[in-house]
């Protein structure tokens, strides 16, 4: 048992079921990012550990207690809305301070909380003013304050920067980082911006039609996604996914497939589990991230086994830190990073490295992870 | 090339600017004619009016018809003037506004933002007040007031008023808070606000531009209502239009237009100050919402 609970949770609105039997447990201190894309059901979640909708079925616990009909006020969260949602006729100061003072708390000790969260946000001179006065940055700041102070069990935030502008973003990113390894509050977080999943997260849960489709670390998610959607849906440029025939030969497992000029090329997997080599003679998915299509001298130093081919360059997009690569494999395009003071040029040929110790197969049936 | 033609387009711009304000100068003065009739002729003795120079300026200035309106004027059987009746209309349409206001402000926030299964549906009922005449009602509303022991009351026009109001009331305040963002609504629950304290503390404090068209609205509508203080409301207890219908229909004793006149100003002051005072709102209070702000 965690310290909130989302037990076989199911919601319905009429007929059309948003949440299908969900199941999480988050244990305290943790930092749970839902990300998934529009309509996948990550906000209605939020929103039913937030008390403002109701499960259908299934249980929510918090610190053991079942939340289901308990009202949003009494459940000891807090929460930070994508519109921020500022009181206007408030003050900075009336807006942090309005729960403590529904809670009836008295005046002296309100201001003294709030006084320690300006400082902690920075936002003591604001303070006076009403939230037309603000920036979107200091507005974001105040939202958090607002939640700060109650010193709520839980955080939930609803894309609390996607109104933001992109560097503004990656500054208060950090900041909320920062915040949670200072306090270490329990917190949940809904994001479209898988950026943002993996850079805030201790564990993501990936969404997608209201199932969860996997749940996991950072890392865990990127390198083992366990089905189609998750590794098509994290990572950018999105993983390379193309056809490929396996063929076993004695200990050998390769992955057959074709390069530019439609010649055969072979690739040997690192140490092949045995449900992959029940393959043998199949058509399945290969997954390569782009960072594991790359040029000899980008190649993973420490990785355990590369394979090399050579195929024609297409298209050539730098990007500064990177040079992004499409070269064709197996009839798809596929994404390749390399250096980037690289000196290739569209349609010369070159050498590709291929981290096959990272790479992974998925079954296109059934989209799920064999390897 | 291009400098040349703007030139032009400057000169027709004088021309053609010149002959609007000609024309709106023209429409100006024909709109303010009745007024200055009125206005004049309230200010000179009767017997400039009956010796035919109605359009004329005043030979001799007098406030005298203003004062007999206010206080000395034969108003029905006791020569009272306007004065207790226009106390009357103000004991009438200062609660009934109000309380229709505020019944406005609450049926809006419910239907918003405490959605219910139906509420459209009741929405679409309650819409149809607006669109029901005043002469339907007479009968009906004649016997709840009977029914209630109020009737010929100022009480009982309130409630007539209220009743009548709230059909638009709802509807001005139901569209104001539909783009009001619910997520403040929601952030204030969970901070613990209760179903009252959402609407004093973060509802009305923003409902300023639509609160002073339903007030504007509601004010001139039962301060010009006739029908419903006539049928209602009886001798002493008469608002001040019915009063000034009484002034001026009186058939006994000569037609004294310069007193008719004041009364008539007197009647519509009220109006014109609301509108003078909250006229600038009043507009903006029906466009709000119409421009994602």
């Amino acid at each position: 048992m965690g310290f909130l609970d989302i037990d076989n949770a199911t919601k319905s609105f009429g007929k059309v079921e948003v949440l299908h039997n969900v199941d999480i447990s988050v244990q305290e201190g943790e930092f749970l990012v839902l990300v998934g894309p529009s309509g996948c059901g990550k906000s209605t979640l939020l929103n039913v550990i937030a008390g403002l909708e109701e499960v259908t079925s299934g249980e929510i616990r918090i610190k053991g207690e079942v939340m289901n009909h308990v009202h949003p006020s009494k459940r000891n969260i807090a929460m930070v809305f994508q519109s921020y949602a500022l009181y206007p006729n408030m003050t900075v100061g009336q807006n942090i301070t309005f729960g403590l003072e529904m809670h009836g708390m008295p005046k002296s000790e309100r201001e003294k909380a709030m006084y320690k969260v300006a400082r902690l946000l920075q936002i003591e001179n604001l303070l006076a003013r009403k939230p037309g006065q603000l920036s979107g940055g200091q507005r974001q700041r105040v939202a958090m304050g607002r939640a700060l102070v109650r010193e709520p069990d839980v955080f939930l935030f609803d894309e609390p920067l996607s109104n933001l502008d992109a560097k503004l973003r990656v500054d208060m990113r950090t900041e909320i980082k920062k915040l949670h390894q200072n306090l270490g509050t329990t917190i949940v977080y809904v994001t479209h911006d898988q950026i943002e999943a993996m850079t805030l997260s201790t564990r993501i849960a990936v969404m997608h039609n209201g199932h969860i489709q996997q749940l996991g670390t950072s890392n865990e998610i990127y390198n083992s996604p366990s089905n189609l959607f998750v590794a098509n849906f994290m990572g950018s440029p999105s993983m390379n996914l193309l056809p490929v025939r396996i063929n076993v030969e004695g200990n050998d497992v390769r992955a057959e497939t074709t390069n530019g000029k439609s010649e055969t090329v072979n690739l040997a997997f690192h140490n092949p589990s045995a449900s992959l080599r029940e393959f043998n003679g199949k058509n399945v998915t290969l997954g390569i991230r782009p960072e594991g299509l790359t040029d000899l001298e980008g190649a993973d130093q420490r990785s355990k086994h590369v394979e090399t081919i050579n195929n024609t360059v297409d298209v050539i997009e730098p990007a500064g830190s990177d040079t992004f690569v499409t070269t064709t494999l197996g009839n798809t395009e596929c994404i390749g990073r390399m250096r980037a003071d690289t000196s290739l040029k569209p349609g010369s040929e070159t050498s590709f490295a291929i981290n096959m110790e990272k790479a992974v197969v998925f079954d296109p049936e059934t989209e799920m992870r064999i390897a | 090339m291009a400098i040349s033609s703007q030139d032009t387009a400057i000169r027709t711009g004088r021309i053609t600017r010149t002959f609007i304000y000609l024309v709106l100068m023209l429409f100006a003065l024909f709109y303010m004619l009745p007024l200055y009739v009125m206005v004049v002729n309230s200010l000179k003795p009767l017997s400039e009016i009956t010796g035919g120079g109605m359009m004329a300026l005043p030979q001799v200035w007098t406030i005298e018809p203003w004062l007999k309106a206010w206080s000395t004027a034969q108003v029905g059987v006791q020569a009272t003037g306007l004065k207790p009746y226009f106390l009357n209309s103000i004991l009438m349409v200062v609660p009934a506004v109000a309380i229709s206001t505020m019944l406005g402000a609450l049926n809006g926030y419910v239907l918003t933002k405490c959605r219910f299964k139906g509420d459209t549906l009741l929405f679409g009922f309650m819409l149809f007040a607006c669109f029901i005449p005043f002469q339907i009602v007479l009968i009906p509303m004649a016997m709840v007031l009977g029914k209630l022991g109020i009737s010929g009351t100022t009480a009982g026009l309130v409630l007539v008023h209220v009743v009548y109001g709230i059909g638009f009331t709802t509807l001005y305040f139901r569209n104001y808070y539909t783009v009001f963002p619910t997520e403040l609504v929601r952030a204030a629950q969970i901070d613990g606000a209760g179903f009252f304290q959402i609407f004093w503390r973060i509802l009305l404090p923003s409902s300023g531009p639509i609160a002073v068209v339903s007030v504007i609205w509601q004010f001139t509508n039962i301060w010009n209502d006739f029908i419903f203080g006539a049928s209602f409301a009886s001798g002493d207890g008469a608002p001040m239009t019915v009063a000034l219908n009484n002034l001026v229909q009186s058939s006994t004793g000569v037609k004294e237009f310069n007193i008719h006149f004041a009364g008539a100003i007197l009647a519509a002051f009220p109006t014109l100050l609301v509108y003078i005072v909250a006229g600038r709102y009043f507009v903006r209070g029906l466009m709000a919402g119409s421009v994602k702000g």
